[in-house]
Order: C-alpha cells, then structure tokens, then sequence
C-alpha cells in the first residue's frame, strides 16, 4: 500500500514536471514563429575567412567552417568567443544575440582576420 | 641580403612560372634534417639530403649536432599522408652520420593538433635516433586548446615557467625561445616583455666571444610578415646579441630552407620533415603543397639521386659568419 502511495506521488510529479516542459516548449516554438531563426555561414580557406567581414540581424547563428588543410581557430579579438582549433571540415558555430561589430582572428594564424557586424 | 643569392638558398630557383621544381627540390629535403657543426667558433649547416656528397673530414668540429622541424605528426592529407615515415627517413640519416651529433634540436610544430598520441609518436620515433638528448621549442600547432600546458609538461621540464631556456654544450652558448603564444590579431610571432627581459639577463655576464645559437619556431627575420612569416620584437631580442662575434639562429615554421646574413648574425630556417609550403608570395596562402599521391614516393625516394646533380637550390647551406 505504501509502496502504491509512493509511485502515484511520483507519476504525479512527473505529469507536472512534463508540463512544464510542454509548455515551455510551446513558448519557445511560438517564438520562433514569430522571428525565423536567422544563420550565416562564413568558409575558411586559403589561410582566410571567406566573407572576411559579414552582417547579420540580432539573433544569428554564425557557422565557421575549416575548408583547409591545415587546422584554424575562430577566436574573438574581444574574446566573446573562442572555438576549439578546427582541423579540416570541423565547425564552430556561435549565436550573436547583442548588436555589435565583432572582430576575430586565427590564433594559430594570427595574420587570419575578420568580422561580424550585428545589427 | 639584397643582391646576395649565395646567402639566400632559395633564390636558386628555375624561372618556370610554377613552383613545382622549387617544390621537388624541397621535397628532396622532406623527411630530412640540417646536421650543424661548429668548427672555430663557425656554425656551419648541411642539408642531410646531400650527405653523400660531403667529405667526412670537414664535417668535423668542435661540436655538432642536428636540426629538425615541422614533423606535423598526425598530419594525414594528400601533400603527405604517412607523415612518421618521413620523420623515421630523418632519424636513418642521422643514425648514417659518420660522426654522432651530439644532440638534436627540434624547432617546434612536433605536433600537428597537439594531441597526446601525436607528442607520443614522435618521442617514439627520436627515441632510435643514435643522439639521445632532443632539445625542443614549441611550435604554434604544440599549444592549441590549452595555452601549451602539455607542451610545457613534457618537452620544457627545468625551462622557464613560460618555456624558454638555456644551455651551455663545449662553449657555445645555446638559447631556445617561444615566440608561438599569445599571437595577437592581425600579428606575427610574439616573444613577449618577460622573455625580453630574461634573454637580456641570460646573456649579459656571457664573453663577446662566446659563440651564440638561438632557436626559435617562427623565423626572427621578416621572411613574410604577410604571411605571419616573422617575429615582432624580434629586433628587440637581438638587439641583446649585437656584442657576440657569432651568433647563428635557427628557426622552422617556414617548410623551407633560407639563409641570410645579416651583420654579425646568420639565419637559417629548416624544411620540414612532413611537407613543403610555397615560397613566399608565390602561391595564393602558406597552404601545404601538393602532388598526386602515387607521385609522393617516387619524389621523395629518388630526389636524394635526383639533386646531387642539380643546382644548388636547397642544396648544402656551407655558410660562415661574417
């Protein structure tokens, strides 16, 4: 009896836990709706990024991709980001949600440079 | 340096448009090393390539030892896919030398990510050469993702915090520094105020006749700045050495063999054990070179052949300092 106490308690429990969950989930779809998630890719190659300099809306998701032989790094001058080093065809990705110029550079290729203009 | 070709190895190339010759006569140089001797306080430097041609005599001095760079264990792409077999061809002709070196220097890019099995390959691999002690510089692929920390456990035990130091070997004065962390945007390679400041100290109380050998990974001479190919306080590091009557530096990064002179300094940079990079300027980006795989082994197995009869491109570097 004691036991069956305890397993409704906890599918209670659960059943509200879930709905949070729903309803968050909700919301987040309903938000997305209103304002499409925007991205934006930008290639490296040949020791450069490729656009060096980009605009994007507030909310984009930038995807650095290594199309070179040799591994790179994505890193903010400003360091609001840092990717790992990427070797060939790895990714970085990061979602700019300030507006804001945002230079980067290869910090194994310092001479690598570029830019994410938010607006 | 201007007008001076015999200081300038590379200058020694065929006018044919593309790089293809200069990149074969590198690749005779793939997979080797430069053996360095002393002889009166004179650095000078062969190509390990051109061994056959050397006379044993006067490869004899007071000390010698041998420089090797850019081995990019765990690089795997088309310019070079068995990267270990080129750094084990190294270690053969090392261990075919009349005379044992009496250590190696290894300046820098061990690694090609830093990765542990990638240090571990290539300690494994020195491990047969018949010089035991390997003395190393990071290179920039050494300290990615964690600020050189593996680096520094394992290659820079009794260095500086930051990983530079110094060594004396039968008088001469030996200095290995790092100028491959903290690059600034938009830089070149970066020695920094503390290392600066320690070189000055490390070399004051030594005697203007003390033969000086600094090693270094990014060359400290602008070779390239637009390709990040130089160092930028590097005037100030040897602004400290302009009382010694020979000094000599060595670097790597480059893939490439260049001399120049310049006053009472020479600088060499090495090929790379792993894969030759374009001349300066002479390709859109430093990018490794390339031919078709099934022609890799035939370029590496038979120049050695090939370019004891050729020009002396990236032949022997037989230098003295002015």
């Amino acid at each position: 009896m004691r036991r069956r106490v305890f397993i409704a308690s906890f599918l209670a429990t659960a059943i509200l836990s879930f709905g949070g969950f729903v309803s968050e989930h909700m919301s987040l779809a309903a938000s997305a709706q209103e304002k499409p998630a925007s991205t934006a890719e930008v290639k490296i190659d040949n020791f450069s990024f490729g656009p060096a300099a980009i605009k994007v809306p507030v909310g984009t998701t930038v995807t650095w991709i290594n199309r070179d032989d040799i591994p790179h790094t994505v890193v903010s001058t400003e360091k609001v980001f840092k990717s790992k080093v990427l070797d060939t065809d790895e990714k970085f990705s990061y979602t700019f949600t300030k507006p804001g110029e945002y230079p980067y550079f290869c910090s194994i290729h310092p001479k690598m440079t570029g830019k994410v203009v938010v607006q | 340096m201007a007008g001076n070709t015999k200081d300038e190895i590379v200058h020694d190339h065929n006018h044919d448009g593309i790089d293809r010759r200069g990149f074969l006569k590198c690749m005779a140089w793939a997979g080797t090393g430069a053996f360095c001797v002393m002889q009166g306080g004179v650095l000078k430097s062969y190509s390990m390539s051109r061994m056959g041609e050397m006379i044993p005599e006067s490869m004899k001095g007071e000390l010698s030892f041998v420089q090797i760079s850019d081995s990019h264990m765990g690089f795997n792409k088309a310019a070079n896919p068995d990267v270990a077999a080129t750094l084990k061809a190294a270690v053969d002709k090392i261990n075919a030398l009349p005379a044992p070196p009496e250590f190696l220097l290894h300046t820098g890019d061990i690694s090609h990510l830093s990765k542990p099995e990638e240090f571990d390959g290539v300690e494994q691999i020195l491990k047969s050469a018949s010089a035991k002690d390997v003395f190393y510089v990071p290179g920039e692929h050494d300290v990615l993702n964690d600020d050189g920390k593996q680096y520094l456990d394992r290659f820079a035990k009794g260095a500086q915090p930051g990983g530079w130091y110094s060594f004396e070997k039968k008088g001469v004065h030996f200095v290995g520094l790092v100028n491959v962390m903290n690059l600034k945007a938009g830089g070149l390679g970066t020695l920094g105020r503390e290392q600066l400041e320690w070189l000055e100290k490390d070399v004051k109380h030594l005697k203007s006749s003390t033969p000086i050998i600094v090693f270094a990974h990014i060359p400290l001479w602008a070779v390239y700045p637009e390709w990040g190919w130089g160092t930028e306080d590097s005037a100030q590091a040897l602004s400290y050495l302009k009382k010694f009557g020979s000094v000599t530096v060595l670097n790597g990064h480059i893939h490439q063999t260049m001399q120049k002179v310049e006053g009472n300094v020479t600088f060499h940079t090495a090929c790379s054990t792993a894969f030759p990079q374009p001349k300066p300027g002479e390709a859109p980006s430093p990018g490794p070179m390339k031919v078709p795989a099934e022609q890799l082994r035939s370029v590496l197995g038979i120049t050695d052949v090939s370019y004891v009869r050729g020009q002396h491109a990236l032949g022997v570097v037989d230098s003295t300092l002015a």
